[in-house]
């Protein structure tokens, strides 16, 4: 057996008994896909990490936990206020357990020239539209979670927005994580983003979890943005504090398109975000930024693809993290430059900030150029808050607790500043401050 | 009981002694003045002064209104009612300096067991402490210190000051990097501050300073002693003849 695959293949149990209650089981090119996916989950396992991808990422307790696909429907009757991104009158769409609610959602909200409709109502109804939308995963060991998704899929929201509509209004995808008792409940959404040509609009996610218990979200969420379209696509991890988060976005993005994604991570136990984005038209801009607030045994993943396949785009990425207690962080941000791809810019910025001895920060940039006329930067810093400023604030009479969560909120407010949405950068930034809050009430309650 | 009385003070930086025995005895209502040359260890006692970490006192004590500042943090002496203004501002990236000053200004306040000011009393508050020294709005709401020119950085010290109202203010080289007009203007806030009840640490290389924030007392520091202390002619004497004769004294 070979030491790149974790043996247990818990997760991909039950496979044959859940396969004919998924919906779209009688279509016959996703009846194949679903089992190209379980036979690579099968051949493959998950990934150890031997396998490049997954170098700093341990997956062993997440084969452990014997998560298995989810049964019934999570017990719901609202959303928690408070519970995910303050976006005012956004419109809603609610999966639960990775199921769409239209009890919990207000589709009926949705702007003129946007359409939102869940995957299983559309693999029922009219699977043929949806074929050439359903890319499969990416082959071999790296793209081993995402086969998963595609023999598991169930669920997810299908979001197509009309060639030049513009839109200000986000579009909210809240994902709720519902522990099961007895049962250790995985799901697997699958979401289609389509932005049409010189359209603009902005895709929200909120992931949260409700009650104590642990669950595995594995997400795939396949992203076209039209020529000349601009997405803004943000995401608050805050999932239970059990939860595995595994998600994974692929981007394809046309000829002057922008696509502007952001991704706050707050909750879980184990949490990756991956993106790849294709950059396949010219004057195109991809901006791929973050942020990570890790503390007791979190892991935190961010990881990056960005292929740069068409000259003149530019690609810019900035992540910033806070880590305390034995959180552990991971940033992984590979650029590969295709020969044709002159005139390429691409910049990626990736700093942390350690606020224990026993934190742990992997950074690993990555630049793959095979063009010779491009502008690529790189750069990557550890490091603690510094003694001056501390020295400064305290010397005002703050003191130090209060000092240290100041330098710490504004270390991140510079990640949360690279949304270029007042909205989002306020409802995000009142995330990042609840969580240095409850650090601080922590600290104080430990020290009393 | 003087206001700060620093007594026989030794202190070491990476083993290396740095002040050899100082003896400085501060009253309320005085402004006293330290002058010397370059590696005197004039900013190891503005630091010391503030709690930096670092240095050890091995013999002597710093005295705050009779009680032991080697005791207290740097935060519990601010609220004491001491101020640093420092040679070298820090930049605080992200931080406004409006929240800074709010910060700042509640801590002291709860510390004396005042209510808080809100957002609009303590706009109103400021704005009548920064108009004197000509900082604007559009500075108040820009990152502390970042991007700020030199005159700018010192400006800002003293709108500190003028905004905790410390009771002992030490100025660290308040005067480098300045041109005479914001050294003029530096002088007039620390000057609008002096009263009977607060008192003045000047630590300078130069005099000039000395002509706008007129001093009580000047001591000449060198090589980790006060060497001579004198009223404000010193100073003029010292502006004159260089510190050499100090240098030299101690070489020989």
């Amino acid at each position: 057996m070979a030491k790149e695959m974790i043996k247990d293949l818990s997760l991909a149990a039950g496979f044959e008994e859940a396969a004919p209650r998924l919906p779209g089981s009688d279509v016959a090119w996703l009846d194949a896909l679903r089992a190209q996916g379980i036979a690579a989950f099968r051949s493959n396992g998950l990934p150890t990490r031997r396998v490049e991808a997954w170098r700093y990422t341990n997956l062993n307790a997440l084969a452990k936990a014997g998560f298995a696909p989810v049964r019934g429907d999570a017990e719901l009757d609202a959303v928690p206020d408070g519970a995910a991104l303050a976006l005012g009158d956004a419109c809603r769409i609610v999966l639960v357990n990775g199921r769409l609610r239209h009890d919990l959602s207000s589709l009926d909200q949705l702007p003129d020239g946007i359409a939102a409709v869940g995957l299983a109502e559309l693999l029922r109804r009219s699977p043929a539209d949806l074929e050439d939308l359903i890319a499969p995963a990416p082959e071999g060991r790296d793209g081993v979670l995402a086969a998963l998704n595609d023999a598991f899929m169930e669920d997810g929201l299908v979001l197509q927005i009309e060639a030049g509509v513009s839109v200000d209004t986000p579009i909210h995808l809240v994902s709720i994580g519902v522990p099961v008792a007895g049962q250790a409940v995985a799901f697997h959404p699958r979401n289609l983003i389509v932005a049409g040509a010189g359209s603009r609009s902005t895709l929200v996610e909120s992931h949260i979890g409700l009650g104590e218990g642990s669950y595995f979200s594995n997400g795939l969420t396949d992203v076209t943005v039209g020529k000349g379209a601009t997405l803004t696509h943000a995401k608050l991890q805050d999932e239970g504090a059990a939860a595995f988060h595994v998600a994974l976005v692929r981007a394809r993005i046309a000829d002057e398109a922008v696509y502007d994604s952001f991704v706050l991570h707050r909750g879980g136990e184990l949490a990756r975000h991956e993106t790849h984005a294709s950059i396949e038209g010219s004057g195109a801009e991809c901006r791929l930024n973050g942020a990570y607030l890790g503390t007791g045994r979190q892991h935190i993943d961010n990881t990056t693809v960005i292929d740069h396949m068409a000259p003149g785009s530019q690609s810019s990425e900035v992540f910033k993290g806070v880590l305390a207690g034995h959180a552990r962080g991971v940033f992984q941000g590979r650029i590969v430059v295709h020969r044709d791809a002159q005139q390429t810019n691409g910049h990626q910025l990736n700093k942390t900030l350690l606020l224990s001895r026993d934190a742990e920060m992997d950074t690993k940039p990555e630049l793959e150029i095979y063009a010779d006329d491009v502008k690529c930067s790189h750069g990557a810093t550890v490091g603690e808050l510094s003694e001056m400023e501390l020295f400064y604030l305290r010397t005002r009479g703050i003191d130090e607790a209060t000092a240290r969560d100041m330098l710490v909120s504004a270390f991140l407010s510079e990640a949360v500043s690279e949304l270029r949405d007042e909205t989002l950068v306020s409802a995000f930034a009142e995330r990042i401050a609840g969580w240095v809050e409850a650090r601080h009430e922590d600290r104080t309650e430990k020290a009393a | 009981m003087a206001l700060l009385e620093i007594r026989n003070l030794h202190v070491t930086v990476e083993d290396k002694p740095i002040l050899k025995g100082i003896d400085l005895s501060i009253d309320k209502g005085e402004v006293h003045a330290i002058m010397g040359p370059n590696g005197a260890g004039k900013s190891t006692l503005s630091y010391i002064i503030a709690g930096r970490d670092g240095y050890e006192v091995t013999d002597g004590q710093i005295l705050f209104d009779g009680k032991d500042m080697l005791e207290l943090e740097p935060d519990e002496r601010a609220r004491a009612g001491l101020f640093l203004a420092f040679q070298y501002p820090v930049e605080i990236p992200g931080v406004t300096n409006t929240t800074f000053l709010k910060t700042a200004l509640n801590s002291l306040r709860k510390g004396r067991g005042e209510g808080e000011l809100d957002a609009m009393q303590f706009l109103k508050f400021v704005r009548e402490k920064a108009r004197p020294l000509g900082i604007g709005d559009e500075m108040l709401k820009r990152a502390v210190n970042v991007g700020y020119s030199g005159g700018e950085k010192k400006r800002n010290e003293i709108l500190q000051m003028a905004v905790l109202e410390p009771v002992l203010a030490v100025l660290d080289e308040t005067d480098s990097g300045l041109d005479i007009d914001a050294l003029k203007i530096v002088a007039d806030g620390v000057n609008a501050l002096r009263s009977p009840d607060n008192a003045t640490l000047v630590i300078t290389h130069y005099q000039r300073l000395l002509d706008y924030i007129v001093p009580d007392r000047v001591h000449v520091l060198a090589d980790g002693r006060i060497v001579k202390s004198g009223g404000k002619d010193l100073a003029l004497e010292l502006e004159a003849k260089g510190y050499a004769q100090f240098s030299s004294a101690e070489a020989a």
